[in-house]
């Protein structure tokens, strides 16, 4: 197939960027969309040119590196799917694709496509752990964890930090990124002894970090690659009520 | 890292203050302050829906509001509390949110994002216009100050001839109208995000609190513009010695 | 070289317990004094770097990936291994370590896998107080599952999600570290060489991928957790950014490479579609649990699946290995899939794939059943084939998934340059000639969580250190040096990408020295190896500058490494006359097909070390002695 691209393009931090427009040929329907890029920066090298910098990594939907917004949509058309996962049988001959980077103000990007999302990790940095130590834990099996909790608690976890829900967010909120960690430790007993103090100090690590506020769009869970549910938001709000209410730290 | 002084920055604010200034406790001050006034716009409904029931009805109602005295006081000064408090959150939000995207995407696409949710600033932008018309036409009589001073055979404030004879003026009535509908907008996303907001948590309740909203919204527009409505077409007895 | 394995004496089972005793201790107050680079953040990496800073260590973390989250670990589906016999059925350690060193054909250290075995049980104890969401029972017991051809259940998992688990949980516990200010952590940079002074590893130059900047980082200590080198096949089931360059560059600097003919070949991979493609995608092996194996009786039967009838199917792996059938180790099954597509039975458009079938599981046990435990793995197969595996057969082949082989170490994890460690997947110590389900993960976190914390204390104990610092002319040096290499690649300014010559080389390698070899192919390969790398320096074209992010120029590194190592690959594949685990020499096998081991010439561990860049590198031998497990022939009829 023959498609139409509209690529962001962007040298360095600093420079301002724009939306270049490219042809590209030779498509396969069984090709990946990662792999639709290979083949058309390939075609840039031959040129001459630089090829499109983005990030990608395991192309196997679970790293959480690629981060493309196509069309709008971040990770594109197909629900429950990273943009490595997502394949060009999605698209027609002679589409017109625009392809852009995860945009808000707390993931700055550093070139073409790939952006700094280290405030996730600097969210994860404020709480989003539980303090033990290596070497001083008892049988994994001494605390038993009803199987509906521990479903809970996985389905929480499944989140691949990819960013996608505040790329997804009309106001660049990470609610749904904090609430999946703040909800797997919520429903482990593991996570109680510190409820209060990770709550606290994740969402105001969220809030400095310049990511907008939740106000129920539910557009992160339609961009979730791991279809996360807002489940997790909810518990975040209450628990953060409880915790500042409370006053526990 | 500009983040980590955020953080201290936030630190040095007393309390309470960190926890409304925090994203989630705006949206904490977003739905309390939205309850008192979703549970106000619906008591207020119900009584201006005496209307219906003649004259006296609505003028007993109405003067007996009147009576009050303090307590009058303490209910508008609640009121005024939650609404400063609603709609100044909502500004810092807005701001916080659209400074939050510095760049947007120049082709934008949502799949989930609902009409009403886009948008609630201006909804909520008409909605705050249309109260303090409301205010000033009904319960200050600066709109219309000629229907503003009519006695009922009881010598009472006259208010259902103030209000039908009112909405004769199809400007007015229009505008109530388009402000109700935008009202019901406001809520039908407003009153479902109000369950999220403060944790009802159970996906299976879902369906429950995202119909609540609309549902909500519809009966509050069928009521409130059924008055206006009602009054124009001449559904109601328009009291014809006051024309 | 020496490669004195350092193996504490006494009986095996008490072997890690005296030598936790014999290990010299660093001081509480001292701990901090002492400075650890490790580089990278996958299970091994991460839950080093933290324990050791959890320890009082001052540690810097490197990795490539833009988190630490990323590392290619997060890939394991299927599960964690364990001796903890919580269902009863006849689980010991001993059996565990029996399992691992029959299951590597014996080719693997006897004491370093039975101290894997003993430190398996902690490490579950230490996830699930972590918060890691293992999957349980109604009654809130962890649920196990049998897994990769074992005869019991072992197996600790997380839905499919078992090394994205483990990893989030080890990078949890980083996180708290570098919160405290005990770990620095240092993203996008990669380490383009190792620093050697005065006969130790004392630091390593990294470069920055955002601005280009390389730059020295020192320390008393490197930990190499760089992962395997899987992707030297060009497609594998690696992640587009794994490498062998860190592990390269120190087999460069002196240290000992062992066994680098090694590779797992993993039976369930989504077939090849085309020149397109980038990488494979694996299917956790749990499938094999419930799916029947075949391809048709017939050559050429080009019948879609669901027509060719009961009687015209081969369910060739049932045929051979009646006891253990669909369930025999990875290296076996895969070998098979290549035996019947190179019959000319292999099926799907390209005719090397074969079928995967569910639907005798699906009559069993009903379709729910089947949804609810692979749900996950038929969508992924959906999704990228356009195929319905509950209506239609999976096709699926063999690819490149895990390298035994590594950089040599001894029973400390220190390789034959002191100061140097080596953890995880990169080195070479836990598996043999080929690892079993589950137990990748259980190495990785045994190395990180339980050995290399006492270990390095034991090296910082014994010996005493010069402060030092990046000015010395060693790091210098080795900057300069890196930083020529990299001009020089963007000098070239030829007309082939970084690419195109990647695939070419896995092609070679696939071709030659893949699934099975041969003396001539292998010969061959040693001589395609050199032109391709002479024209790659001739004729490569890398775009952009050094002083910025530059993903052609990364690129570029790693294939100038890929093209020197993958020819020690290819000579230790040559080296080795016998057939064992993952590897298998056409010369050596039975008469109906099997790998045939050669115990009194090749019961030794191969370590390659480098000559000069002119010179063949000089294989040594370590030799292996087996007290507890008498090595028999590994047969799963």
């Amino acid at each position: 197939m023959h498609l139409t691209l509209h690529v962001w393009r962007q040298k360095s931090a600093n420079d301002k960027g724009r939306l270049v427009q490219y042809e590209v040929d030779n498509i396969s329907s069984d090709m990946s969309f990662l792999e639709m890029l290979d083949v058309f920066n390939e075609s840039l090298i031959a040129k001459g040119e630089e090829p499109v910098a983005f990030d990608h990594d395991c192309r196997e939907g679970i790293c959480g590196a690629c981060s493309l917004v196509i069309n709008g949509i971040p990770h594109g058309p197909d629900e429950g799917t990273t943009v490595c996962q997502l394949h060009m049988r999605r698209f027609k001959d002679g589409d017109t694709i625009y392809i852009e980077p995860w945009r808000a103000k707390a993931f700055p990007v550093i070139r073409d496509l790939i952006v700094d999302r280290t405030a996730f990790d600097r969210i994860q940095q404020a709480g989003g752990f539980i303090t033990i130590n290596t070497g001083g834990a008892p049988d994994a099996n001494a605390l038993p964890i009803a199987k509906t909790e521990a479903d809970l608690a996985m389905d929480a976890a499944a989140c691949i930090g990819c960013g996608a829900c505040v790329a997804a967010c009309p106001n660049a909120s990470a609610m749904l990124f904090v609430g999946a960690k703040v909800s797997q430790f919520l429903h482990l007993p593991q996570g109680h002894p510190e409820r209060a103090r990770r709550v606290k100090a994740m969402v105001e690590q969220m809030d400095a970090e310049g990511f907008g506020n939740c106000t129920n769009h539910y557009e992160c869970m339609a961009a979730c690659p791991k279809e996360i549910d807002v489940r997790v938001i909810a518990e975040l709000n209450l628990e953060f009520m409880k915790a500042k209410i409370s006053g526990r730290e | 890292m500009a983040s980590n002084a955020g953080v201290a920055q936030s630190r040095a604010l007393p309390g309470p203050v960190r926890f409304i200034t925090s994203s989630i406790g705006a949206k904490v001050v977003m739905a309390v302050s939205g309850f008192v006034l979703v549970g106000f716009v619906l008591v207020h409904m119900i009584g201006n829906l005496q209307i219906f029931l003649g004259p006296e009805a609505i003028n007993r109602y109405g003067n007996f509001l009147q009576g009050l005295g303090e307590l009058l006081w303490v209910f508008r000064l609640g009121l005024l509390a939650a609404l400063i408090a609603h709609v100044a959150s909502a500004a810092r939000l807005v701001i916080l949110n659209q400074s939050a995207r510095p760049i947007n995407y120049s082709h934008n696409d949502y799949v989930q994002v609902k009409f009403a949710a886009r948008t609630m600033p201006i909804s909520g932008i008409v909605v705050l216009a249309f109260i303090i018309f409301h205010l000033a036409h009904f319960t200050g009589g600066k709109v219309q100050p000629e229907l503003f001073h009519f006695q009922d055979e009881l010598g009472q404030h006259d208010i259902y001839a103030m209000v039908t004879l009112g909405f004769q003026n199809w400007f007015i009535s229009g505008f109530y109208i388009v402000a109700n509908a935008l009202l019901a907008l406001h809520l039908s996303h407003g009153v479902s995000s109000m369950f999220q907001t403060l944790g009802v948590t159970a996906p299976a309740w879902r369906p429950l609190t995202h119909a609540l909203g609309p549902v909500i919204g519809t009966i509050i527009f069928i009521g409130n513009v059924g008055i206006p409505l009602a009054c124009s077409l001449g559904l109601v007895a328009i009291p014809a010695g006051a024309m | 070289m020496n490669l004195d394995a350092k193996i504490p004496d006494g009986p095996m089972a008490e072997k890690w317990d005296n030598h936790r005793f014999a290990m010299k201790l660093v001081n509480p107050a001292n701990k901090r004094k002492y400075k650890v680079i490790v580089v990278g953040t996958g299970l091994a990496g991460a839950s080093a770097a933290a324990t050791m800073a959890e320890l009082g260590y001052n540690v810097e973390n490197y990795c490539y990936q833009d988190s630490a989250r990323r590392a290619h670990s997060i890939a394991a589906q299927g599960g964690i291994n364990a001796a903890k016999n919580y269902q009863n059925d006849g689980d010991s350690i001993y059996r565990l370590f029996y399992d691992t060193v029959k299951g590597g054909d014996f080719r693997s250290r006897e004491a370093n896998v039975y101290r894997l075995a003993q430190v398996s049980n902690a490490i579950i104890d230490q996830c699930v107080a972590q918060g890691v969401p293992f999957a349980r029972e109604y009654g809130g017991q962890l649920a196990n599952r049998s897994f990769g051809g074992a005869q019991v259940s072992r197996t600790f998992y997380a839905r499919g999600q078992t090394g994205q688990q483990l990893l989030l949980g080890a990078y949890s516990a980083l996180m708290r570290q570098v919160a405290a200010g005990t770990v620095k952590l240092v993203p996008r940079s990669e380490m383009l060489d190792l620093v050697v002074i005065d006969g130790r590893a004392r630091g390593i130059i990294v470069r920055d991928m955002v601005t280009g900047r390389i730059y020295p980082a020192f320390g008393d200590a490197v930990v190499l957790a760089t992962g395997g080198y899987g992707n030297v096949f060009y497609l594998s089931t690696n992640a587009m950014g794994c490498n062998v360059t860190a592990a390269y560059r120190a087999y460069k600097r002196g240290a000992g490479f062992a066994n680098p003919c090694y590779m797992q070949i993993h039976p369930t991979c989504i077939p090849v579609t085309g020149d397109h493609q980038s990488k494979l995608t694996l299917m956790s092996e749990s499938l094999r649990n419930d799916g029947r194996v075949w391809v048709p009786k017939a050559v050429g039967d080009k019948r879609a699946p669901n027509d060719i009838p009961e009687a015209e199917r081969d369910y060739y792996l049932e045929r051979r290995y009646p006891s253990f059938g669909n369930l025999v180790p990875r290296d076996v099954a895969s070998r098979a899939a290549k035996q019947v597509c190179d019959e000319g039975r292999g099926v799907g458009a390209t005719g090397l794939a074969v079928y995967l079938d569910f639907a005798d599981a699906i009559k069993r046990l009903g379709r729910s059943a089947i949804e609810q435990r692979y749900g996950n793995l038929f969508h992924m197969y959906h999704k990228i084939t356009d195929e319905d595996p509950y209506t239609m057969p999976m096709r699926i082949f063999p690819a490149v998934h895990y390298t035994m082989g590594g950089l040599w170490v001894d029973y400390n994890l220190m390789s034959t340059i002191p100061g140097l460690h080596v953890l995880g997947e990169a080195n070479f110590s836990d598996h043999g000639a080929n690892r079993l389900g589950a137990s990748a993960l259980m190495q990785g976190l045994a190395d990180g969580y339980f050995v290399i914390p006492y270990t390095i204390g034991h090296y910082f104990g014994s010996n005493t250190f010069d402060p030092i610092d990046g000015e010395h002319p060693a790091f210098q040096e080795a900057a300069q040096a890196a930083g020529s290499r990299l001009q020089k690649l963007l000098d070239v300014k030829g007309s082939r990408s970084v690419d195109s010559f990647h695939r070419d080389l896995g092609h070679i390698m696939w071709t030659h020295c893949g699934m099975s070899r041969k003396r001539e192919g292998l010969e061959t390969a040693l001589k395609e190896i050199p032109k391709l790398r002479e024209e790659f320096w001739r004729d490569v074209r890398v775009p952009g500058s050094g002083d910025q992010l530059n993903v052609s120029l990364e690129k570029a590194g790693r294939v100038a490494d890929f093209l020197e190592f993958s020819e020690i690959v290819v000579r230790d594949a040559l080296a080795r006359e016998e057939s064992c685990g993952g590897h298998f020499r056409e010369e050596h096998q039975t008469p109906e097909g099997e790998a045939k081991r050669d115990d009194e010439n090749f019961s030794h561990v191969a370590v390659w070390e480098y000559k000069g860049d002119n010179e063949e590198p000089v294989m040594h031998k370590e030799q292996l002695t087996f007290d507890l497990v008498k090595p028999s022939v590994r047969s799963y009829k």
